[in-house]
């Protein structure tokens, strides 16, 4: 049995991939009494440029850090979906945003969601990486949602705690 | 106080490591990737009454360190490539006045400003003879958030206990990971000897038994000298070719004599291990994944982790090469650390390296490659 549940969070600087990992970690390891490590991999430009956030979460204790052989991978940009069509298995777990990225099926477990157009509605572009967020946890299960809602409470700033909630209610309810 | 469990960065578990170790004072320039440190600093220092502050540069920084810890303050930075090579004057004026000091140089990729945001461990070398003329220090290495955590405790305490910087060489990967951290409570904590005698007798160089002199601070009573220029014990200069070689030795000694106590090392799987493999930071987490998988496979694999680059742990590879067919070293550079293992092991076994310094980590994978080419 693998010992290990690896998750890739790719797009572009600025969308908030390291701040989901971070709550998908701290969900894992504080809340649920597991062990996660969150790491993280950016260029020089603060925004634009290949992101990426991964969180192995194990039982056991976690050697290596970074991600071997993915089971769930979201990518928020086209770039990020091409990085990743060749590296994962039949049965990972492929999220994207339908509405930037052509998905080509790859995988079994592939999702396409009209992310960007729902974060429209929410009249808040930023808060992309918490749709995603949502739709992720409630459609693989790696973390309950009260873990997650824990974590986000902790992670999130009080003033912009309610439209990040929101969103990640909304992401639940699309999945 | 209790155990408190946190999600943190390796950078900030440098910063609570500090703080209890009783940090007061931090002087620094950002640079990633070490600036979480910087950041955490400059909030957390003001809010117990110590002092943050943002120098010009990181020569200015080095040169602030030396002049807080002989005013009595347990003073840190943090700082990567290109900001550790501007340090290396003043860390060489903390060595020779005996400042205690902790620099954190969380690698990134060089040479210059390289890839800047991406991982090396390529300044092991430079940590070790980066200032110029003859000297020892102490360099620890951490590979988790727990060993930042636990070593800057411990880099404190020896900086405090044997009066000398020590370099705390992290790397991108250790530094902006996040895992679960225990923040104990139960590690003892070291402070620098006072001087025991009245102020006019005070010598600030007249070492103690262990080779260590008190050190009183300025703004005491005790009125005293420190210069970077050779000096004896009155602290003044003194640049008789006798008094020279005492002094150069007994820096060297105060630290060589005490290896037993600096040393840290951990050992995974290595009882009848016929596959040693030596590494330290991230690369060390890479190959205990390697050793991981090669137990499951049925081969006779372990891992000696230096938690302590320097002094090099020369008795523990060599124990450890005794018993093995080979060594196995992974590390983000062109080869530093194997430097040293094969001047230890001295051509008994084979030493054979992993090398990577395209500004990822070494994979699990890769190390198995190389076992199964020389296997």
């Amino acid at each position: 049995m693998k010992r290990r549940t690896e998750v890739v969070l790719a797009g572009l600087g600025g969308q908030g991939l390291i701040l989901i990992g971070k709550i998908l970690g701290e969900a894992a390891a504080i809340y649920e009494g597991k062990n996660s490590v969150q790491t993280q991999s950016y260029g020089v430009a603060s925004r634009g440029g290949f992101s990426k956030s991964e969180v192995v979460i194990s039982s056991e204790e976690i050697a290596y850090p970074e991600v071997l052989d993915p089971d769930v991978v979201l990518t928020l940009s086209q770039q990020a979906y091409d990085l990743y069509k060749n590296k994962v298995r039949k049965d990972c777990w492929l999220i994207y945003d339908s509405d930037t990225i052509t998905g080509e099926g790859v995988s079994d477990k592939e999702f396409g969601f009209p992310i960007t157009t729902v974060a429209v509605e929410l009249r808040n572009t930023r808060i992309l990486n918490m749709i995603a967020l949502g739709i992720l946890v409630k459609l693989t299960g790696i973390v309950s949602v009260e873990s997650i809602l824990r974590s986000l409470e902790k992670n999130i700033p009080s003033q912009f705690r309610d439209v990040n909630l929101r969103a990640f209610q909304r992401g639940l309810e699309m999945s | 106080m209790h155990d408190r469990i946190k999600f943190l960065q390796g950078n900030e578990a440098c910063v609570e490591g500090a703080l209890t170790a009783g940090a007061s004072f931090y002087a620094g320039y950002p640079i990633t990737p070490s600036s979480e440190i910087a950041e955490l600093a400059s909030i957390r220092l003001p809010a117990v009454g110590g002092v943050f502050i943002q120098m010009e540069d990181e020569i200015a920084s080095m040169a602030a360190l030396v002049g807080a810890s002989m005013a009595g303050a347990k003073a840190f930075t943090a700082t990567s490539g290109p900001g550790f090579s501007l340090m290396q004057e003043n860390i060489g004026l903390a060595i020779m006045t005996e400042a205690p000091c902790v620099i954190i140089n969380v690698q990134r990729s060089g040479p210059s400003t390289g890839l800047a945001t991406k991982p090396a461990q390529a300044d092991v070398m430079q940590a070790r003879w980066g200032t110029h003329g003859d000297h020892a220090i102490i360099v620890l290495s951490p590979a988790s958030v727990q060993e930042c955590y636990e070593l800057m405790i411990q880099a404190f305490n020896f900086a405090e206990e044997f009066r000398t910087p020590v370099i705390f060489l992290s790397d991108e990967i250790v530094g902006h990971m996040r895992e679960k951290v225990i923040l104990r409570d139960d590690i003892p904590i070291v402070n620098r000897k006072f001087p025991k005698v009245d102020p006019p007798e005070y010598r600030p160089y007249q070492p103690g038994e262990d080779g260590v002199p008190p050190l009183a601070y300025f703004g005491s009573d005790y009125i005293f000298h420190a210069s970077s220029s050779m000096h004896d014990e009155t602290g003044y200069p003194n640049n008789v070719p006798d008094n020279a070689e005492k002094v150069i030795k007994r820096l060297y000694k105060k630290i060589y004599d005490h290896r037993d106590e600096i040393i840290i090392t951990k050992e995974y799987e290595t009882e009848d291990a016929e596959i040693i493999l030596v590494s330290f930071g991230a690369s060390a987490r890479s190959a205990r994944e390697a050793v991981y998988i090669l137990r499951e496979s049925g081969y006779k694999a372990g891992l000696l982790q230096l938690n302590t680059l320097w002094p090099f742990p020369d008795e523990k590879v060599r124990q450890l090469a005794d018993r093995a067919k080979f060594m196995v070293v992974p590390e983000m550079n062109l080869g530093q650390i194997i430097s040293e293992v094969k001047r230890v092991v001295e051509a008994r076994i084979p030493v054979y390296g992993v090398n990577k310094v395209n500004g990822e980590i070494i994979t699990p994978y890769e190390i198995l490659g190389k076992i199964k080419e020389v296997f």
